[in-house]
């Protein structure tokens, strides 16, 4: 029997993967190996409605469990690959089995940063958001009434604020930078997801100095700020973004600077070893990027399948992004890296606003918030090549699909 | 439960039948029909899940929302009088017997 593809990590890349080599035909055996319980499964809903406990776990799979079966694909979950034997063409598992593959995908995601031990990092009632675990563990903790401290202003810590509420907990929500989402958004965008926040009762705090988390009878209790203030607390959600799972593939002598270096094929240094989603760094424009994003994660699976199968592609795909949070639906499309200008455009409703991203004319990135069309029209002119002026976009009777069709 | 068909553009067909509530971008996911991919999990954010409605069907699969509408001009295939996307269409016993057809990409 000829090695398999081997997939190590059970995300949505390796989803996407999978299903596009079983519907390209491709006769190569599969073999996905994945260190949690479950099969793929999606990750937006986890600080979204099954925090909310309104979707039960099954509805998170990607696929059944059977359809794997189904497919012929070899699965091992509750495993963990822990080597890398790039000249034998082998990974190792934790349990000892050593495994030849004939191509080897990595799909080894991104795990959450933590506050560290000796700021309270550790201690019962920290959280951290990445896993159906993590979930299962915080969620019988959200209780309408209780004190929820989120530590960073990031889709995460927004989102379970969101969560939060509708819940009926008492949210504080800490930046440590002078405006949430500052790292990804323009200021328009912080503003509109600060006032949404701030209506529906999160205190947020940006520009904040937190120094530790603060203990009592073995279980947080509070953050301590630079100011000397307390904020009492009975549970604390850490959302400080995500590093790269990258150890396997630097053990094993592959280049890696935030994320596993591939070029447009979403290929290694070693032509055996593919790396895609959270974990790989990739260049766009010329700049070194990863992205955490279900696009991003469901693209590069769905080109390796292809090129595995021998179809002359490239990674180009538009980067897509949504976020829920209460009755806003956000949306972004385009990478605004670079951007030198930003023109905002307010939609049909009060809730509804779009923020344009230009460098110079060029349109890079929409974020629309409430506003499908300027998503949806927003996505056409930059997937055309289309630069709507500034003066196009800003103003409201501007019919965005005449624009994007013309 | 309902008796789901899905048709594709070579004349071959998928038929299953759908516990009530769950959407049909997840029945045509887990029951391997091609082409519908569902990528944003049915929160209308990606297109993918399009699928032209037998005409008889149309009107028992639900009304067509503003963010569903908007979606459908960014589908792969271009759309018809009769097209949704499956994420938002939810197995009943009302759908009994429901025929898609599922367009195919170039």
């Amino acid at each position: 029997m000829p090695a398999p593809v081997v997939i190590v990590g059970a995300g949505q890349a390796a989803a996407s993967f999978i299903s596009r080599h079983v519907a390209l035909g491709n006769a190569t055996p599969l073999l996905l190996i994945g260190n949690e319980p479950h099969p793929p499964y999606q990750r937006p809903p986890l600080s979204k409605k099954y925090l909310l406990g309104q979707l039960e776990r099954e509805r998170l799979f990607i696929r059944p469990l059977e359809w794997y079966v189904a497919q012929g694909v070899a699965t091992r979950f509750n495993t963990r690959v822990v080597e890398i034997r790039r000249a034998d063409k082998q990974v190792v598992s934790a349990d000892g089995d050593v495994i030849d593959y004939d191509k080897l995908i990595l799909c080894t995601g991104s795990r959450p940063r933590k506050l560290p031990a000796e700021a309270g990092g550790n201690l019962p009632g920290v959280y951290t958001l990445r896993d159906i675990g993590d979930i299962d563990m915080m969620s019988t903790e959200f209780q309408a009434g209780r004190r929820l401290l989120i530590v960073g202003g990031g889709y995460i810590g927004l989102e379970a604020a969101a969560v939060g509420r509708q819940l009926g907990l008492e949210v504080t929500l800490l930046e440590m930078a002078d405006r949430i989402l500052q790292r990804v958004a323009a200021d328009a965008t912080s503003s509109y997801f600060r006032k949404l926040h701030s209506d529906h009762g999160v205190d947020i705090r940006e520009s904040a100095r937190m120094l530790r988390l603060l203990e009592k009878d073995g279980r947080v209790c509070g953050a301590e700020m630079e100011s000397g203030e307390v904020i009492a607390a009975d549970l604390v959600l850490v959302g400080i973004g995500a590093s790269p799972n990258v150890e396997l593939a630097t053990a094993a002598g592959l280049d890696c600077d935030n994320g596993i270096c591939v070029n447009e094929i979403c290929q290694t240094e070693d032509a055996n070893i593919f790396a895609a989603g959270d974990c790989s760094n990739f260049t766009r424009d010329g700049r070194h990027i990863r992205l955490e994003s279900v696009q991003n994660a469901a693209d590069q699976g769905d080109l390796i399948a292809r090129v595995l199968a021998g179809e002359d592609v490239t990674y180009t795909a538009l980067p897509w992004f949504w976020s829920d949070q209460y009755d806003c639906k956000l949306q972004i499309v385009g990478l605004n890296l670079g951007h030198d200008q930003t023109v905002v455009r307010h939609g049909a409703s009060e809730s509804s606003m779009s923020v344009w991203y230009y460098r110079g004319e060029r349109l890079l990135a929409v974020d629309a918030m409430n506003d499908p069309r300027a998503y949806a029209f927003g996505s056409k002119m930059i997937e055309a090549g289309k630069n709507p002026t500034q003066q196009q976009v800003a103003d409201p009777a501007t019919d965005l699909k005449a624009l994007a069709t013309a | 439960m309902a008796k789901i068909t899905w048709k594709m553009e070579d004349g071959s067909e998928i038929s299953a039948d759908v516990k009530d509530g769950l959407n049909l971008m997840e029945a045509a996911t887990a029951n391997n029909v091609p082409h519908i991919e569902g990528e944003c999990g049915g929160c209308l954010s990606c297109a993918t899940c399009h699928v032209f409605v037998d005409p008889e069907w149309y009107a028992r699969t639900g009304d067509v929302d503003e963010i569903e509408d908007t979606m459908l001009e960014m589908t792969d295939v271009e759309r018809a009088d009769n097209s949704r996307l499956s994420c938002q269409i939810i197995a009943s016993a009302e759908l009994d017997g429901l025929v898609l057809y599922v367009p195919e990409p170039d």
